[in-house]
């Protein structure tokens, strides 16, 4: 089979999923008790957004690598923006934000785009890291600095460094997969995700005993372990998009599902600390495109560094 | 047309501009929109918010100084929001100051006004000039808007050239209209009011 035919294969099995999730929101919403109303007009926004989430992904493979770069960029941009509006910030960061926005995110994605592994790997972290708070410094404001550096380097990593690892696997290039990259971030994205929604569906079923309570109250184990041996097994049977043996595949994904476990816990915590419940309200039903990209966030660049270890 | 889609899109990117309307519904009828003002973006961001039918017969208010010397920004301000100019310094203007603004509501149309008259580097307002009471009085027929742009003072805080993205919430507030026998700086400070309970 061609990369082509496995991507439509795949799309189609996606099309299908969200046919079924769509069928059974439908019908919920038809049968709901007035009380649980609230929960399923959310689940039904979900499923919407979904929908729209699948396109532009399915729009990215059809226009390439320059489109898919182009798109990240711009979530890397919105995140950030979502960030940057939670985090109370002084006149003396307007700079440091301004070198976020205008030239570490086109810079990142640049770096991908020209193929230069050895500096998009350590630009954000060593430059920015030791340029941004020197600049934050020359403004002569240092009021709490250590705090407003702080927020300033954890968002640009979050939303840009490591955001800027899903598209990164185009710059793996796998003797025996030419060509075939784009594949290996559907297949991140597609577990990343699946595991989420699943851990939701079990949790909200079977969810018994709270994980973390006080940091996000919608995690349970019940939907942990459900919701996260589901997606390694369908991550597993998924192997014919990679590179993997069905096994490596299984391994692949239960990091996957790991990783993006940790990163919805830690970026809710970070929620908790500045008081909010959701990133924003750009995805309707979702809240803000952080709030979807979490567990992206701390799962692509770990993948992307075991696969780099392993195959090159 | 094109430059005010271009200019709207623009500025979603940016700063979001996105509207909650809390006291108030859209409305075809002639207002007063009455705001909060930090930065040079408050104009663009309020006026964005607006539904695109009621874009088209509000227009912003805007000084002079900053907006009407041609180049970029004059070309923004008079083919993207279509601005009613204001000359902030008195010495420079005989006669009425709000003239321009008269006209505007004249002909029907709805204003976006900034009744501190200059940017704050703070979160809250400070107090309002009269303007906006000589403009309730005589046109009692326009309905005044409260409106509360947040996070703009970060976004853009006075002495920078490019703003930092930062998603912006416009809150339009309740209604208003000036009482019967109400002086002047009672209303200022009820419209003040008005303004900081959307904060």
């Amino acid at each position: 089979m061609t990369a082509q035919q496995k991507f439509w294969w795949v799309m189609g099995g996606i099309l299908a999923l969200l046919l079924l999730a769509s069928a059974i929101g439908g019908w919920l919403g038809r049968r709901a008790a007035p009380g649980k109303r609230e929960v399923i007009d959310n689940l039904n926004a979900r499923i919407r957004a979904w929908w729209w989430m699948a396109a532009l992904l399915c729009a990215c493979f059809v226009l390439g690598r320059v489109a898919t770069l182009v798109f990240f960029a711009l979530a890397s941009f919105f995140a950030l923006r979502e960030f940057a509006t939670l985090t109370p910030t002084r006149r003396g960061d307007h700079l440091p934000l301004v070198l976020c926005f205008y030239v570490a995110i086109p810079l990142q994605y640049w770096l991908i785009g020209i193929d230069w592994y050895g500096l998009f790997a350590i630009c954000i972290p060593v430059y920015g890291f030791l340029l941004l708070p020197a600049i934050t410094a020359l403004s002569g404001d240092t009021e709490n600095f250590l705090e407003r550096t702080t927020k300033i380097q954890w968002g640009l990593m979050l939303t840009v460094y490591c955001v800027s690892y899903a598209p990164a696997v185009l710059l793996l290039h796998i003797p025996g997969y030419q060509g075939q990259s784009l594949l290996l971030m559907l297949y991140l994205l597609l577990v990343v995700q699946i595991s989420d929604v699943l851990q939701y569906v079990f949790g909200k079923l079977f969810g018994r005993h709270k994980l973390a309570p006080r940091v996000s109250p919608s995690k349970t184990v019940e939907g942990l372990v459900g919701g996260g041996l589901s997606a390694i097994a369908i991550g597993a049977c998924l192997w014919w998009i990679t590179p993997f043996t069905f096994w490596g595949s299984a391994g692949m994904s239960l990091v996957i599902v790991l990783a993006g476990f940790l990163g919805g816990l830690a970026l809710s915590a970070v929620k908790r600390s500045i008081g909010a419940k959701d990133w924003g309200s750009m995805i309707e039903g979702h809240g803000g495109i952080l709030d979807r990209l979490d567990s992206v966030t701390f799962a692509a660049p770990i993948f992307f560094h075991i696969v780099h270890y392993v195959f090159m | 047309m094109m430059t005010s889609h271009v200019l709207v899109g623009l500025v979603r990117l940016l700063v979001g501009a996105h509207a909650r309307w809390i006291g108030c519904k859209p409305s075809p009828a002639q207002r007063i929109y009455f705001a909060n003002h930090s930065s040079h973006l408050d104009t663009l961001a309020l006026w964005s918010a607006l539904p695109p039918n009621l874009r088209a017969t509000t227009r912003p208010v805007a000084a002079r100084d900053y907006w009407g010397h041609g180049g970029f920004r004059g070309f923004i301000a008079d083919h993207g929001f279509r601005a009613v100019y204001i000359e902030r310094d008195r010495t420079r203007c005989d006669g009425d100051p709000l003239l321009p603004l008269r006209e505007a509501l004249d002909t029907g149309e709805s204003l976006i006004i900034f009744p501190e008259g200059t940017r704050s580097q703070q979160p809250l307002p400070q107090p309002f000039k009269a303007g906006l009471f000589h403009l309730a009085r005589d046109y009692p027929q326009a309905e005044l808007v409260p409106v509360y742009l947040d996070s703009l003072h970060r976004s853009m805080p006075k002495g920078s050239l490019l703003p930092v993205p930062l998603t912006c919430v416009v809150r339009f507030g309740e209604t208003m209209r000036l009482r019967a026998n109400e002086d002047k700086d009672d209303f200022l400070r009820r419209a003040h009011a008005a303004v900081v309970a959307l904060a």
